[in-house]
């Protein structure tokens, strides 16, 4: 288990529209250890959503090696990959993404769905999560029926409901108050802290940025060195 | 599996494009119950008539009662034949019959022909799903008529009492029978001896007969065409009249025709709003597939929302046609070139038909919206508004 959650090396992602090429990573080395809390941050269009879906296996690299938790992902086909996901990586985006027709309780309870529990462990594991986020009292509201923060804690217990091992987060802070903001990423670092599980946060935030173990810097699809924090 | 409540809500949040679609294919799918209803009736109104026992004698080469023509000697001979069943007179149940057609003004404007069966007392006990329900049975020599509840029902003159116009004079109506759901009661019926004499017609049309049993018939079937003198075409009363179940050709061709309108309409509409539900639920897909469901299940759940639009569109169609259930219409035979009444009849049956095709039709439509919705990337289906 002292195999590294995340290993990049040589990772490179090229979008290619019409005759234009796009370079979005390049020449990408980085290891993420098992209970890090790493914050990834960089100017807009910089790489970084791309390189968290690529860790999260809903992209694939143009080329270089994707070792997560101990798999070549890049190797795996569609529906391995889904499955991989399923057990393994929990998402959070910063536009929620909850499914505006289901309940909070039936979004939290979608990664439940594809496993073998019953439906009375599904009931336990969707309210457990709700309650870490604080939201026990809001199983039956409707997405639209909930605040912005609230409907992000619910996004976030979804990503946790199934026990992924690696918590990846795309700016969930980015469309949120400064309040709202804060109860995220405190529960992010619970997450982090008492559960051990290894979080992979993209953000602008210099707060949320303060709260990681280890910080890195993307420019141009390039990995550098983290500047002082004072400067991001 | 994607939870089904998942579909059910989403067609009700879009719910005014879910139910116009719903509503264009029920309408397609109530005209398309109409046709085959009709094509129902008018085909159990021939298979139900006949009696599994009872034989009709033709000329050779005869097709239709009203076109063939049999001698008097022939009856004489064929009601000697071993294996006929008695009458309560204990007399052979033999009916030598005439048909002949007349026109005559409906109820609800025009005319059309009917026709009028001579026969003897014997031909009512031959046929048991016909019984008077009115007044009482013709007596020889009188110029008397009993005609059907639905030739009364739906021609003028036909009331009991009234008098009624053809061949050389008048003919009082004292009777009315009843003949289910068969083709005699598209008929009038009076003495064939008077009807024969009134239409200058010393012969026959028919000879019904019964016979004792089931042993009896082929028996039968081979002495009449064992006695080259006789030259008839035997058949059982049944097959007579299922043969004319043609006569519901051209409505069904129709009702096929508008059943493949039917089927290219509503796939094109279920398509069409299965097309728009993709686009704006593209980042639910993404969503979804991000948690760990696959394409497959993607596309199955789609799949299961537009086969669930056709068979909304099915119920609605079902519940639109299911008033015409025993509507009472008729048309001409196109064997006998006379009219037979006929209800309109929808069968559990043509219902489970009409919403099985239905949702087919749905998921045919849903076909390529769900593969768009399963191929679509995930990373750029979540950079979608
Ligand atoms: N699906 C895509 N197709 C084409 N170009 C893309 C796609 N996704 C990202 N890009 C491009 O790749 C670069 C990096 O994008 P992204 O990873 O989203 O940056 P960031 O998250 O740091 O703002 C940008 O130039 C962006 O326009
Ligand atoms: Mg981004």
């Amino acid at each position: 288990m002292s195999e590294a959650a995340v290993q990049l090396r040589d990772l490179r992602k090229v979008f290619r529209r019409d005759s234009m090429e796009i370079v979005a990573l390049e020449n990408i080395h980085l290891e993420v250890q098992r209970g890090d809390f790493v914050c990834l941050m960089g100017p807009s269009g910089s790489g970084k959503s791309t390189l968290l879906n690529l860790v999260a296996g809903i992209d694939r690299p143009t080329s270089g090696e994707l070792h997560v938790l101990g798999e070549e992902i890049s190797r795996l086909s569609e529906s391995q990959l889904a499955a991989w996901r399923n057990r393994h990586i929990g998402f959070v985006f910063q536009t929620f993404n909850l499914i505006p027709v289901l309940t909070a309780f039936e979004n939290v309870e979608l990664p439940l769905l594809l496993t073998k529990l019953s439906s009375k462990e599904r009931r336990e594991h969707v309210e457990m999560a709700l309650k870490l986020v604080g939201l026990a009292d809001r199983m039956a509201h409707y997405p639209r029926q909930l605040s912005g923060g609230q409907e992000q804690r619910v996004a976030i217990a979804r990503a946790i409901v199934a026990d992924p091992t690696l918590v990846l987060a795309d700016e969930p802070t980015g469309d949120l108050d400064a309040h709202s903001a804060d109860e995220v990423l405190k529960i992010l670092q619970q997450l982090n802290r008492e559960f051990g599980k290894t979080v992979l946060l993209v953000t602008h935030d210099l707060r949320a940025a303060r709260r990681a173990t280890v910080r890195h810097y993307l420019d141009k699809g390039l990995l550098q060195d983290a500047p002082p924090l004072e400067m991001a | 599996m994607l939870p089904f409540k998942y579909n059910w809500r989403s067609m009700r949040v879009r719910w005014v494009s879910t139910l116009m679609t719903v509503v264009g294919i029920g309408l397609t799918v109530s005209v398309f119950l109409a046709m085959m209803s009709l094509v129902r009736g008018l085909e159990s109104t021939f298979t139900e008539t006949g009696y599994p026992l009872n034989l009709l004698l033709l000329r050779q080469g005869g097709t239709a009662e009203s076109t063939s023509v049999l001698s008097r000697q022939n009856y004489e001979v064929v009601r000697y034949l071993p294996g006929i069943a008695p009458g309560q007179d204990g007399e052979p149940l033999v009916s030598p019959e005439i048909i002949v057609l007349i026109n005559h003004p409906k109820k609800d404007g025009g005319t059309t022909n009917i026709s009028i069966r001579g026969l003897t007392p014997r031909g009512l006990e031959i046929r048991p799903t016909v019984r008077m329900i009115e007044g009482r049975f013709f007596r020889g020599g009188l110029r008397e008529v009993i005609v059907s509840r639905k030739v009364k029902e739906r021609f003028q003159g036909m009331d009991l009492g009234e008098r009624v116009r053809f061949g050389k004079g008048n003919w009082t109506v004292v009777g009315v029978f009843d003949a289910g759901q068969t083709a005699y009661g598209s008929e009038v019926w009076t003495d064939v001896d008077e009807l024969g004499t009134d239409f200058d017609r010393p012969i026959y049309s028919s000879i019904v007969l019964r016979a004792a049993d089931e042993a009896a018939i082929p028996r039968l079937k081979e002495a009449i065409a064992a006695d080259r003198w006789l030259r008839l075409k035997v058949q059982r009363e049944t097959e007579y009249w299922a043969s004319q179940t043609r006569t519901a050709m051209p409505v069904k061709a129709l009702g096929y025709f508008i059943a493949i309108v039917m089927a290219v309409g509503s796939a094109f509409a279920a398509m069409n709003t299965m097309y728009a539900a993709v686009a704006h639920r593209t980042r639910e897909i993404a969503t979804l597939r991000t948690v760990g469901f696959r394409r497959r299940t993607i596309v199955l759940s789609f799949l299961l929302e537009s086969a669930l639009l056709g068979l909304a569109g099915g119920l609605v169609g079902c519940l639109v046609a299911l008033p015409l259930h025993g509507l009472a219409t008729g048309t001409t035979n196109f064997v006998t070139f006379s009219e037979v009444a006929f209800n309109f009849r929808i069968t559990p049956r043509l219902l489970l038909q009409a919403l099985a095709f239905a949702a087919v039709m749905g998921a045919a439509g849903g076909l390529f919206p769900a593969r768009r919705a399963a191929s679509m990337k995930i990373v750029e289906a979540l950079r979608e508004l």
